[in-house]
């Protein structure tokens, strides 16, 4: 405790104010206290192996399920949702699409109560939308108009989704190597080489674990990864900005234990900033409906272990590219 | 700026935003409220239809090609040039003259009178004798001009239809999305949005030239017909249009008697009429062919010359198709056909859901998060709870007053933002403790709080706003209100969480004395 008051102690300037000190350190409500002293540092090794053991669990998933789970956004084709107002077999359904007009159909139970069916199939043509219509008449012509109500129906073309592929993975890599460059720049290089791996890091991570839990990869999702990104470096910024205040205090101390004495101070604030986000995402992710239940899920994962990675992957990283750099001085 | 000024523009900014918020919660406001209206909603919240088509542009300027190429074989018949053909090969139109000797001629004469073409004599005993060609500035003109007057086609045809407020966009190159709240089988809408509408008068070819459907003679072709217009489905026509769709100045449906079902009544300007006029006198007996997109709508034999400029088609038309036929005709044939790349159906029942629920996990989120501050931080939490009511109220105004369409993914974006936007007061109110910590008093404290805190908390924003940015590009519908919500809400936390708490604290530190802050 009284380490804590004597480091950051050289922070503070007097001021008028301070003539009279209170009589009694004030007291706050803490769940972490001011300056834990947990060797961050010297565990970054353990947790970054641990971490990169579950991407490439995560990744192995993927290659072996042939892929993620991805929406019709990403492969094309048609996707109706139905809702009956009475449980109905699902056998009923597939029977109703049976037609030469629909190749390679699914049918999902959504819920697994027999009312809302989720209706998969390729597409015959290029044009975008001959199956739907096809499916809609299948339903129509076995379940009669107006028995069940259709809720949602989308169609899409082949090129949209290769299209979709590649800017995808243009607007994340693109917006992480941005990341990179601005903290890059208001930092230090190092630093942002360690933001921008670090985010990296994230979204792999997130990626395994849509795989490992087999949620939809669809347009949302690479929504959730870009905002992932863009809100995940935070923790860096607030790491770094203590970092620099202390180093410029304490020119003599390593920075090894600076470093790790800038992450136990801002631990608390690191810590609550994320609660409070991952508190709302939890939310949207238990309430929120099944249309944004893999946005909010890839959301939850990549805001999660984002807090990890900026102690645990950043650190050691900005560490080894200092220290290389005073070893060349 | 002093303390004062600084609150009084907050309290005007509040109450200017809740003025703008009331219309969307509580409708229809009252006639004297000065603000009408509310928060648009998207298509997967209110229900409706997403259409992406891509516009064949590459078709469009084939279909130039033609019409120029009819157009020079009309030019040169009416200057008696000699006897010729001009036809269509890919991009090019190549002449053959009935004799050699007059390409000169020819070749002047197209010229003068077609500068945009670039005319070229090819050798080879085989070759055309003139190869006419668009100039490079053409085919530019065409490219560009042909997505917006699809649009502007569409658009016609659509307000036509009756939707409530459409909403059609170019996005990329040559893609159009059109969004239609409220329809939920778009079957109707889509048959009218993609059809081409060429309309083209013939005559169905006869006489010993016009040889069989199975080899048709020179100058005629095969199409496919109506019934009623073509007994087998096929019919023999000349190649030869009298004219296209483009002279009707207006088509009506006439409802008709019970048999013979509802008809599409066009008037033709006057020199549409000139020219129906002209070939219905010499060809009075012989059947006209009425050809839409290619097919045979109907095939009228002509008893008299028609030189009333007025005509009439039918069919065996629902009054629904009829009345579908005569907007398209009314509004003019797309350049270049459709090809729909994307269609997305959001039923109401679902919208329905998805609002229930965002708006369930929005109130829970945010009173999980407003909770922990207050109980967590106090005094300094509960200014924050207060930034955080105003914070949304600016964010949903900002909706309202710009017009932006708030999407379920935008919903989430809200009850991320009140995630994100207690960040900044939570970096602040940390700093503040430490200050505390360290003995300043609450002045000093609130200011080094801030003053310290500033530069993460800008640099987190810029960060975030910056990946918002990127989304914003990348996304469409959806994943771009979602984009908006967060770049909005990064403006109106910078404006609540930082702006707003510190006035508070000023005015709190100035007119109230306050000696010692809870935090």
């Amino acid at each position: 405790m009284s380490k804590a008051r004597e480091q950051s102690s050289t922070t503070g300037t007097p001021r008028r104010g301070a003539v009279v000190p209170p009589p009694t350190p004030p007291k706050f409500f803490e769940l972490i206290p001011p300056n834990p002293g947990i060797d961050f540092v010297g565990m970054a090794p353990k947790v970054a192996v641990a971490s990169i053991l579950l991407i490439v669990i995560g990744l192995a998933t993927m290659w072996a399920r042939g892929g993620l789970n991805y929406g019709i956004d990403f492969t094309g084709g048609t996707m109706v949702e139905v809702r009956f107002p009475s449980a109905t077999s699902i056998a009923d359904v597939r029977a109703s699409l049976d037609r030469p007009d629909v190749r390679s159909v699914s049918v999902q139970d959504v819920g697994g109560a027999g009312a809302d069916f989720q209706i998969r199939a390729q597409q015959a043509s290029d044009e975008a939308s001959s199956v739907a219509d096809a499916i809609k008449a299948g339903l129509k012509d076995r379940f009669g108009e107006g028995s069940y109500d259709v809720l949602r129906v989308e169609s899409v073309g082949p090129k949209v989704g290769s299209d979709l592929w590649r800017n995808a993975t243009l607007a994340v890599i693109a917006s992480t190597i941005m990341m990179g460059l601005y903290i890059g720049f208001r930092f230090d290089l190092p630093v942002g080489v360690g933001a921008a791996a670090k985010l990296l890091h994230d979204v792999l991570f997130t990626l395994g674990a849509i795989s490992i839990a087999n949620m939809e990869f669809d347009l949302t999702t690479v929504a959730a990864l870009l905002t992932v990104v863009g809100f995940s470096v935070n923790d860096n910024v607030i790491i770094s900005d203590r970092i620099r205040e202390s180093r410029r205090k304490n020119r003599n101390e390593p920075l090894a234990t600076l470093v790790n004495t800038s992450i136990n101070e801002t631990l608390s604030r690191t810590v609550i900033n994320s609660g409070t986000v991952v508190l709302t995402t939890a939310t949207l992710f238990l309430l929120g409906g099944p249309v944004i239940h893999s946005f909010a899920f890839a959301l939850l994962i990549g805001f999660l272990i984002g807090t990890v990675s900026s102690i645990f992957i950043s650190t050691p990283i900005v560490l080894a590219l200092e220290a290389r750099r005073t070893h060349r001085a | 700026m002093s303390v004062q000024y600084r609150a009084l523009a907050l309290a005007l900014l509040s109450v200017a935003a809740l003025v703008i918020v009331v219309p969307t919660f509580v409708s229809p406001p009252p006639a004297w409220w000065p603000w009408k209206q509310s928060v648009r909603l998207g298509l997967d919240l209110q229900g409706g239809t997403h259409l992406l088509y891509q516009v064949q542009i590459e078709q469009a300027i084939d279909n130039s090609v033609d019409r120029l190429a009819r157009e020079v074989e009309r030019e040169m018949r009416d200057a008696q040039v000699g006897a010729f053909t001009a036809e269509r090969e890919g991009r090019a139109i190549q002449v053959r003259l009935g004799n050699r000797e007059k390409r000169a001629e020819a070749r002047k004469f197209i010229q003068d009178r077609f500068p945009n073409l670039t005319v070229q004599e090819p050798g080879g005993s085989n070759a055309p004798d003139l190869a006419l060609e668009l100039q490079q500035r053409e085919l530019l003109r065409i490219r560009d001009g042909v997505v917006e007057q699809a649009m502007n086609v569409i658009r016609n045809r659509i307000d036509e239809f009756g939707v409530v407020e459409p909403t059609l966009q170019v996005q990329g190159d040559d893609e159009i999305v059109v969004q239609l709240p409220g329809i939920q089988d778009p079957q109707r809408a889509k048959d009218l949005i993609g059809r081409t509408a060429v309309l083209e008068f013939k005559f169905l070819a006869e006489g010993p030239q016009a040889g069989t459907l199975e080899s048709p003679g020179p100058g005629t072709q095969v199409v496919s017909g109506e019934r009623d217009a073509c007994p087998s489905g096929k019919c023999l026509v000349e190649r030869r249009s009298i004219m296209t769709g483009d002279v009707l100045t207006d088509a009506r449906v006439q409802p008709g008697g019970s048999l013979e079902g509802p008809t599409v009544d066009f008037v033709l300007d006057s020199q549409g009429a000139r020219l129906f006029g002209e070939a219905t006198s010499a060809k009075v007996g012989r059947q006209l062919a009425i050809v839409l997109d290619n097919n045979v709508q109907s095939a009228p034999v002509i008893r008299e010359p028609i030189t009333g400029g007025r005509g009439q088609i039918s069919g065996r038309f629902t009054f629904e198709e009829a009345q579908d036929l005569a907007n398209v005709l009314r509004n003019g044939a797309l350049p270049a056909p459709l090809k729909l790349m994307e269609e997305r159906t959001v039923g109401p029942s679902l919208g329905k859901d998805s609002i229930r629920q965002g708006t369930i996990s929005f109130l829970v989120g945010s009173m999980l998060v407003w909770a922990f501050m207050a109980i967590y931080y106090r005094g300094g939490g509960l200014i924050t709870d207060v930034a955080l009511v105003l914070n949304v109220l600016f964010l949903v105004g900002a909706f309202a007053l710009f017009g932006f369409t708030l999407t379920l993914p935008g919903i989430a974006g809200l009850v991320l933002t009140v995630g994100m936007a207690v960040d900044a007061n939570i970096l602040i109110l940390e700093r503040m403790r430490e200050e505390l910590r360290l003995g300043k008093n609450a002045r000093a404290a609130i200011e080094a709080g801030y003053d310290r805190a500033w530069s993460a908390i800008l640099d987190s924003n810029v960060t975030l706003f910056l990946s918002g940015l990127i989304m914003f590009q990348f996304g469409s519908g959806p994943v771009r209100g979602f984009a908006v919500t967060m770049c909005v809400g990064i403006a109106t936390t910078l404006v609540t969480a930082v702006f707003a708490t510190r006035v508070m604290y000023d005015w709190l530190v100035s007119q109230r004395r306050l000696a010692t802050v809870s935090v």
